[in-house]
């Protein structure tokens, strides 16, 4: 940890390191956000926001902050009022955790290096889905209900995938610890070896994140904003940062376990966290092309691309892996 | 301390740090928003008309199946998680290998069974 180096108060860093987290929690979203905005309008000759901050829009995502804390609070009738506000907590709170285990680069920028890293962040990243189907449950609202139902049914189906893939890292690597896993990837970047194995990473976390193609839990055009229908003002924020900031999160994480984390290649003199963040920066950008090019699909499809190729491409993965280890 | 109990201590004062910032960020909204409570704005969104029957309506989960073979998978995978850290330290990597495989296998015997049975079809 790199502030063992500056600090000796044991609670001045633990102080520091929570106060890094939330300001890394707080930007990234904001960043992919707003290149969402205008990668998306210029794939599709628009502009996008060009107004807020004068220079091309820049600012508009921290007017929508200013604009959200402002909104008024409302909470139908019909909902159950504590689960109601409970349920964007739930789905904040994991994300923020993932970012405390992502290596950023050499000699300790990260904010625990754990033994049982990925095996966390496999699990953290899970429990937002209870959130989700509080908010859809407690909105008493039958596009919310539909949505959440439909978010769970994502979870089940790439959860898998998405763990099985990871346990070929694991195996490959010889490690569940991020750190160990990126200092594994001195020789070769593991999408090298596990290029099966990235494709269904890739393909799951979106699927768990419910961005396009797989956005079937809010699929605007049929029902409304699924588990976030009824949500104004901050809770709504609350959902939309959580959405933004776990794209940030997966991709490290990918970045992590794939390509190679604070590695560079031809030069040399670039640091390593610019190296993570340039691939962070790169698989956002390719999560957002995706929603310019993909139309969403269909809930049976996405079952059934789940179960009948995918785990058993990952089961395959596995057993591949083990040889290539065993072998060479 | 031990460093140990140190990073899983520092995992739960994360988590009560983020809740921390929901509840902040809850209470600044609370301060600056207005608050004009009306019965149309209150009722549950409809498509603009008025909701029709409950909200808690009676859903089909046409998954459930699905969820069982998660859950036996997701065990699966709990298991695989150690092995893969420590199978190619072992003295005998192809045969802790040789292992996994019929563990494996025997699971994915069960998918292909479901498979057959037509559980993977959508209803």
């Amino acid at each position: 940890m790199i502030l063992d180096r500056y600090f000796e108060n044991a609670w001045a860093i633990l102080g520091l390191k929570l106060g890094a987290i939330l300001v890394l929690f707080l930007v990234a979203p904001i960043v992919v956000g707003y290149a969402e905005h205008k990668v998306l309008a210029h794939m599709q000759a628009r502009l996008g926001p060009m107004e807020a901050g004068r220079f091309h829009g820049w600012a508009q995502l921290v007017a929508d902050g200013v604009k959200f804390i402002q909104k008024e609070d409302i909470v139908p009738r019909a909902a159950d009022r504590f689960v109601f506000t409970i349920a964007p907590v739930l789905v904040v709170v994991p994300v923020i955790m993932i970012f405390l285990v992502i290596p950023f680069g050499p000699g300790g920028w990260w904010g625990e290096n754990m033994d049982l890293g990925l095996f966390y962040v496999m699990a953290i990243s899970t429990v937002g889905v209870i959130g989700v189907l509080a908010a859809g449950w407690a909105s008493a609202n039958k596009f919310s209900l539909i949505g959440a139902l439909r978010a769970a049914a994502q979870l089940i189906a790439y959860e898998l995938p998405l763990v099985l893939a990871a346990a070929a890292v694991a195996m490959q690597a010889g490690s569940l610890s991020l750190v160990g896993i990126v200092e594994a990837q001195d020789h070769y970047w593991f999408v090298l070896p596990q290029i099966a194995g990235f494709a269904l990473f890739v393909l799951a976390s979106l699927a768990e994140l419910s961005r396009p193609p797989f956005d079937m839990p809010v699929a605007d055009s049929e029902i409304i904003f699924g588990h976030m229908t009824e949500y104004t003002g901050i809770k709504m924020a609350m959902f939309l940062l959580a959405e933004y900031a776990g794209v940030v999160a997966l991709s490290g994480v990918a970045t992590v376990m794939y390509l190679g984390g604070w590695h560079g290649f031809l030069v040399g003199w670039i640091p390593g966290p610019v190296w993570t963040f340039a691939k962070i920066g790169a698989l956002a950008f390719f999560i957002i092309w995706l929603r310019a090019t993909y139309p969403r699909m269909r809930e049976d499809q996405l079952q059934k691309m789940a179960w009948k190729y995918m785990i058993p491409v990952a089961l395959a993965n596995i057993l591949l892996t083990g040889v290539f280890k065993v072998v060479f | 301390m031990s460093g140990y109990f140190w990073q899983y201590g520092t995992i739960a004062a994360l988590s009560i740090f983020g809740v921390a910032f929901v509840a902040v960020a809850f209470l600044f909204n609370r301060l600056m928003r207005p608050r004009k409570p009306h019965r149309e704005k209150l009722t549950t969104y409809e498509c603009g008309i008025d909701p029709v029957g409950e909200g808690w309506s009676q859903t089909q989960v046409r998954y459930y199946i699905f969820a069982f073979l998660f859950v036996i998978f997701d065990v699966e995978s709990v298991f695989l998680f150690p092995w893969a850290v420590v199978f190619e330290r072992s003295r005998n990597p192809g045969l802790v290998l040789a292992e996994m495989v019929v563990f494996i296998g025997v699971l994915a015997v069960g998918l292909l069974y479901a498979w057959r049975k037509k559980v993977l079809e959508w209803l």
